[in-house]
């Protein structure tokens, strides 16, 4: 299910929270409408966590992460990674990088299997997000867009990317990922996919401003609408289990 | 994705996105919205006008352009097309990129343009958008023409151009003057009368201009007054009539002419008798005795003024007996003349009596014996002359010679028609004044005519007219004739042609 919200009636709510399969990053607002809505939605399944990051509220786009670890950029306190630490489940890996790019939310977009960085990361950078996240690294742009965290969002079960994204890059992305991707817009027409929505794999928020239309899309490339909590974890039992003994 | 740069660049296709309101499949723009989503969303049209007023006059057809220009434009023109966007304000605002009439019925008093405007919205989109503006035409009788309607023969200057001659050859050859020039186009009413013409215009300028033109082309002397019509006291506008009354000088051409003794010192003994050969804005007289020529201004004249002894009317036809050379040729004032002693005879003496005069002429380079001649009889002329009285002791000649006469072959081609034609001014005639004598007039004009073909320096100023009426193989027959008839050269009329075919619109060109 998708759902509209505003942060302090701002649409851009990507840029204010972070969602993965395992938890969910909130910033800190000045009324707690925010951080009810998400609370609503997923209290019973994830913890739901209050945070800043280096101070700020835009905590969506300087970090990242998946339902294995969470990267934090050079620049958060101490104060912060101890909470963070605190309030996480224990097997996501907590970790501050040393990044000269420092919003990381801009520049990795990943999900519980691959990531995508931008091109110019460093070496290290990129040894780092294999380790902690569990995942195989891409460098590759978006519609030409170095900022792939940006303009595309993932999830373990499809993607979104930036409208003007052509029809071979789009099934070369696909190829990568393993997962089907489509190009459209959030937010009434932005192209800044991953600013306007975060995403999991039973959920979606996105911004209030999103069209029908768009909501549409969202729900079918990210196949949300039969998507309950339990189900995933089913399904993924399922397939898991490769011999019985 | 790698991206060699420079030889090889990777093909992309544009994929399609749903248009983000109505769910379409779209090419993704830069705002992201089918572009009938983005004209429902955003008018760029806002703020500009759609409904204008204009004011136009019926009776010249013409549109206001406040605050007081009227510009002429037909319907669905490209000037009235620029009236129309020009009157729009807040244009500036959008682009616009293509305007066209819709057709409206003319009598709808409505004019429809359509309009296409592009401007920049959201992101960078370029919007595109049509719309119509549709502009009542309010009927309004502009300045000039309500003064027109108010009173039609309504004239604000008038020129009044008299001779006092009993003669009309110089109206003739003005009026052919004023053609040429067109001095008379801004004149809004030519009427004729007795001794001269009278010339209206809409505005004091412009007949300064004609007078200015009439003074540069014979020598005249002018007097202007004004009359009030009406005045506003609140403004200070006051409405004058105002009016030249212009003189030409008496003396023509082919004018015999006594010049009184005061002048005659002046211009160094030019003996009292002299002959005017050319009236331009100057006189020149011509001393047929001792060749001697003389010009006078118009100021000149004036200070002196003299009239004729005897004038062209008054020319008696000689038959040259006999001519002798005395003096060699001599060219003077342009023209070439040769002193002779002549031995003539009046045509109305020649079988009957034997009354003979030896004369004096300058003739000389044209008369032979056999000839016909005009001259001034002074032996049998009974003149009043105060001038003359003047001179004690002074010996009148008996027969002046002017010019050579054609009469004989005329008599042979009376009735065929010219070459060429002349064209007229469009002057109102009053036919019942009182002297009004249509013979005479008529045949002055022939005698004007006659004048044209004989004189070629005198139709060196003047627009000539080939004859569409006339035919050629009538004139064949007459070409066996021994001598010919001064007539104009077919190049000439060619040449006049030329300015002819600029000046007029009529149907006389021909093929060059």
């Amino acid at each position: 299910m998708a759902t509209r919200l505003q942060y302090e009636n701002n649409s851009e709510i990507g840029v204010f929270s972070k969602l993965t399969n395992a938890y969910c990053l909130v910033a800190i607002g000045g009324s707690e409408n925010f951080y009810s809505t998400f609370e609503a939605e997923l209290a019973d399944v994830i913890p739901v966590v209050k945070t800043s990051i280096a101070g700020t509220r835009i905590i969506g786009r300087l970090c990242a992460g998946n339902k294995n670890g969470l990267l934090l950029p050079h620049n958060t306190t101490d104060q912060e990674l101890q909470h963070l630490r605190n309030s996480l489940p224990d097997s996501v890996v907590v970790q501050r990088i040393d990044e000269r790019l420092s919003a990381l939310g801009n520049c990795i977009a990943c999900n519980d299997h691959v990531a995508l960085t931008h091109p110019d990361l460093d070496r290290e950078t990129e040894e780092m997000i294999a380790d902690v996240l569990g995942v195989e690294v891409f460098r590759q742009t978006v519609a030409g867009n170095i900022l792939v965290g940006s303009y595309c969002a993932l999830s373990n079960r499809g993607g979104l990317v930036h409208p003007h994204t052509s029809i071979e890059d789009l099934d070369e992305l696909s190829t990568l990922l393993q997962v089907p991707l489509v190009a459209g817009t959030v937010n009434r027409g932005s192209e800044v996919i991953a600013a306007g929505l975060t995403v999991n794999d039973w959920t979606a928020f996105c911004g209030s401003d999103t069209t029908a239309t768009e909501l549409s899309v969202l729900e079918s490339v990210f196949k949300l609408r039969e998507a309950q909590p339990s189900a995933i974890v089913d399904e993924m039992r399922k397939s898991l289990i490769d011999t019985y003994v | 994705m790698e991206q060699d740069s420079g030889m090889f660049t990777v093909q992309s296709t544009i994929g399609s996105v749903l248009c983000c309101k109505c769910g379409i499949l779209m090419q993704p723009n830069a705002a992201n919205m089918c572009a009938k989503c983005l004209r429902s969303e955003i008018d760029i049209t806002e703020g500009l006008q759609k409904s204008v007023t204009i004011i136009h006059c019926p009776e010249c057809d013409t549109y206001l352009q406040p605050p007081r220009t009227w510009i002429k434009a037909n319907l669905e023109s490209k000037e009235l097309l620029t009236f129309c966007v020009k009157k729009l304000k807040n244009l500036n605002t959008v682009r616009l990129v293509h305007a066209e009439f819709i057709w409206t019925e003319p009598h709808s008093k409505r004019i429809k343009v359509k309009l296409k405007v592009q401007k920049e919205v959201l992101n960078g989109a370029v919007l595109e958008q049509a719309f119509t503006v549709e502009y009542t035409v309010l009927d309004q009788m502009c300045d000039s023409c309500s003064r027109v309607q108010a009173n039609p023969d309504q004239w604000v200057a008038a020129v009044q151009l008299r001779q006092h001659v009993s003669h009309r050859r110089t109206f003739f050859y003005l009026e052919q003057l004023i053609l040429k020039h067109d001095a008379a186009k801004h004149a809004i009413r030519i009427q004729q009368m007795d001794q001269g013409i009278d010339f209206f215009f809409g505005k004091r300028s412009h007949a300064l201009k004609f007078v200015d033109f009439v003074g540069k082309v014979s020598p005249v002397r002018s007097r202007n007054d004004k009359q009030l019509v009406s005045f506003d006291s609140k403004s200070n506008d006051y409405n004058y009539k105002y009016t030249f009354s212009v003189e030409i000088s008496p003396v023509c051409r082919e004018d015999l002419i006594c010049l009184p003794p005061k002048l005659v010192n002046s211009l160094g003994n030019l003996g009292p008798i002299v002959l005017c050969t050319k009236v331009t804005n100057s006189i020149a007289l011509l001393d047929p005795f001792t060749l001697r020529h003389c010009f006078l201004d118009a100021d000149q004249y004036w200070r002196t003024s003299f009239k004729a002894l005897l004038s062209s009317r008054q020319l008696v036809e000689y038959v040259v007996l006999d001519v002798e050379p005395v003096s060699s040729e001599v060219t003077v004032g342009g023209s070439r003349y040769i002193l002779a002693d002549a031995q003539v005879a009046r045509v109305s003496d020649f079988g009957k009596n034997d009354t003979i005069f030896n004369v004096r002429t300058h003739l000389g380079h044209i008369l032979n014996p056999g000839d016909n001649a005009l001259g001034y009889d002074l032996y049998s002329a009974n003149s009043n002359d105060i001038e003359l009285d003047k001179y004690k002791g002074f010996s009148i000649p008996d027969v002046i010679l002017v010019k050579k006469s054609y009469e004989e072959r005329r008599q042979k081609k009376r009735g065929k028609a010219r070459t060429w034609k002349l064209k007229s001014l469009n002057m109102e005639v009053d036919s019942t004044a009182r002297g009004y004598n249509e013979e005479k007039i008529s045949s002055e004009y022939e005698q004007f005519l006659r004048d044209l073909e004989e004189n070629p320096d005198m139709r060196f100023n003047l627009s000539l007219y080939r004859n569409k009426e006339y035919q050629p193989s009538e004139m064949a027959s007459s070409v066996a004739d021994g001598d010919e008839l001064p007539s104009i050269p077919l190049d000439e009329l060619l040449a006049d042609l030329d300015l002819s075919d600029v000046e007029s619109n009529d149907d006389d060109s021909m093929a060059e």
